[in-house]
């Protein structure tokens, strides 16, 4: 378990709040949506801070207008991998935006190890710092169970 | 012709001695803006006796070519180009005495990519000009050849959010307190406390340097560990603005890279280094994947009286230009001047692709910003948690709020101030989104949300009903009804 004051990874719009139900992480889709943004499922069992790149469990649903076909990928993502990180991300096309718009955890592994921060002193009283995920010493897929 | 007109005679116009500026050719009725024309807005108010439209010639003429007589020496150049032109100048609706007065300056008046430049003539001998009671500069429409000229912000919003991995919502930061006295040790403890309960930033303020209470290199030590064990116990990416303003841009480069060595995501500069210090900090911050916060220390001074100074909204244009990705641009609600449709005209500016025309919010020019990055600006200044439905109502997602006092100050300690403000933020973007009306909604869903969360209740019961409702100073000439926070 992580030591802040949720238990959790913080990462994402709604880590402070209750975990949200399938119908309010509709309501979310809808939003979405209706700002003309394409949804993407992602999943990882490296959820470091600057750990960019997460899987895609598809494209992004550029044509997908209707929030249940995109609850259907997430329920799809949360059976293939039970033990992972589960977000979704709103993807933006306008002009100067062209980024993501929205990005939320809906799903996480049961048991939530965090990270070590390891200190190298260097120069003085100078430091550098590392993050390291306690169960990325582990393979892939087998990181927070199987 | 007559007097009041421009002397088109040659021999005539410059021969020795004092014409009126509008007859040596600054007031040019007919006049229309070219598309690479920059154009001033300025509120003028005439000493008694003095005709407005000539003390709009003078303006023209002072920030421009003129002189207070007539030289030969303007024909040996092509000095038509040369002179900035007024060319409109209309009564201020409910202010006797004070008139708006628009001029137009060719694009070879300012040297590219320098905004010392540009102010040097825009705000320069003119506003000392003893012919005008007082001046302001309202607004500035400045064209998209001049504006390809400069970098604009070092990292801009889309690309801080993509580095920090994090979307759809504000970012929640808070300024270390008190000001002064805390040692590096003591500090950094502030910082990691407000970072693990959930803010995305801390700050320095702005008064904060390398006093003999606290050394700059202890602080950036200190604090970066603080950011450092937040981001692991939390997995999420932290900062705080290391604030490496200084006496001189040698000492600023040093703190800099100090603080790029340590890891730091984001530094900090005050207002008050100038416009120069200001672009060079950002050229290193290009350089350095580095984001840059400005704090407008000192802008009050000059930005909050109606009748004199220069606007924020102009400040907010240049600065953009220069190169900020984090500017200070008010909060409407909290303890600092600012006139919601007022506050809300500067966060355009900030954020805008494209500013339009909105006499209401300040805004008197149609603005193509040619691509430039936006501008995250910072909400700062009194505001607590109890106010967020009325701050993302106000400002969107786009800005960093940050709760300095409403944070630090909570009953219950720092991480618990965090922790509140952070639910509070994250429960009204949730209902927001849901479609619920969060202006009508928001006192009700701030509570259902304390239900979950007893640091969140603590801070509706400590400061729910604190609000700071005095009139602004510097509101629109046309707001239809007054707007008091």
């Amino acid at each position: 378990m992580l030591t802040n004051p949720t238990g959790k990874l913080t990462q994402g719009q709604f880590s402070f709040l209750p975990d949200l139900t399938d119908a309010e992480i509709g309501l979310q889709i809808k939003y979405g949506l209706s700002k003309g943004y394409a949804w993407s499922v992602e999943y990882t069992d490296d959820a470091h801070p600057r750990n960019t790149y997460w899987d895609m469990y598809g494209m992004p649903m550029f044509d997908l207008q209707d929030p249940a076909g995109v609850l259907l990928e997430v329920n799809n993502c949360r059976k293939s991998f039970p033990n992972h990180y589960i977000r979704l991300m709103a993807f933006d096309s306008t002009r100067g935006i062209e980024s993501v718009a929205m990005s939320f955890i809906v799903h996480r592994p049961p048991n939530e190890t965090g990270f070590r921060l390891e200190r190298q002193e260097i120069q003085g009283r100078s430091m550098r710092y590392t993050t390291h995920g306690y169960a990325m010493d582990k393979p892939e897929n087998s990181r927070y169970g199987k | 012709m007559t007097e009041a007109t421009q002397i088109t005679d040659k021999k005539k116009r410059y021969s020795a001695g004092v014409l009126k500026y509008r007859q040596m050719g600054y007031w040019m009725p007919d006049y229309v803006p070219k598309d690479t024309d920059t154009i001033c807005l300025f509120r003028i108010t005439p000493q008694e006796g003095v005709d407005p439209v000539e003390a709009a010639a003078a303006v023209a003429g002072e920030s421009s070519t003129a002189t207070w007589t007539v030289v030969w020496t303007d024909r040996l150049t092509d000095c038509d180009s040369y002179r900035a032109k007024a060319y409109k100048v209309e009564e201020v609706p409910g202010r006797p005495g004070e008139y708006f007065a628009y001029v137009a300056y060719d694009l070879i008046l300012f040297e590219e990519g320098s905004i010392a430049n540009m102010t040097a003539s825009l705000i320069g001998n003119v506003f000392s000009f003893k012919p005008l009671k007082a001046a302001r500069l309202e607004d500035i429409r400045i064209p998209v050849a001049y504006i390809k000229t400069f970098k604009g912000p070092p990292t801009g919003l889309i690309v801080e959010r993509e580095r920090l991995d994090k979307f759809g919502r504000p970012l929640l930061g808070a300024t270390t307190k008190p000001k002064l006295g805390l040692s590096g040790r003591n500090y950094g403890r502030v910082i990691y406390e407000g970072l693990k309960g959930g803010l995305d930033f801390m700050k320095d303020d702005e008064n904060i340097n390398s006093q003999p209470f606290m050394h700059w290199r202890d602080r950036f030590l200190y604090v970066m560990d603080a950011v450092n064990k937040a981001q692991a116990v939390t997995g999420e990416v932290k900062g705080s603005y290391l604030n490496v303003t200084a006496g001189t841009m040698e000492q600023m480069y040093e703190r800099a890279e100090f603080a790029r060595d340590l890891g730091s995501v984001i530094v900090m500069v005050d207002l008050v280094i100038g416009y120069t210090a200001i672009q060079s900090m950002a050229e290193w911050c290009r350089k350095n994947d580095m984001i840059m916060h400005m704090h407008r220390a000192g802008h009050g001074t000059y930005t909050r009286q109606k009748n004199h100074g220069v606007s924020f909204r102009v400040i907010a244009k240049w600065l953009r230009l220069a190169g900020c990705d984090h500017l200070h641009t008010g909060t409407a609600v909290g303890k600092l001047e600012g006139d919601p449709m007022t506050v809300q005209g500067y966060y355009n500016v900030c954020r805008d692709s494209y500013t339009k025309t909105d006499l209401q919010r300040g805004l008197f020019f149609d603005m193509d910003w040619a691509d430039t990055k936006k501008v995250m600006p910072v909400a700062s200044g009194g505001i607590h948690a109890g106010q967020m439905h009325q701050l993302i109502d106000l400002f969107g997602d786009d800005v960093v709020l940050q709760f300095g006092g409403g944070t630090i100050g909570h009953p219950m300690g720092i991480q618990a101030g965090a922790v509140a403000n952070r639910v509070a933020l994250e429960a009204m973007v949730k209902a927001r989104n849901e479609g619920k009306n969060i202006l009508e909604e928001g006192p009700t869903i701030l509570k259902n949300a304390a239900k979950d969360c007893s640091p969140l209740q603590a801070a509706l019961d400590t400061w729910g009903d604190i609000s700071f409702n005095y009139q602004s100073t510097d509101s629109s000439d046309y707001a239809v009804t007054p707007s008091v926070a």
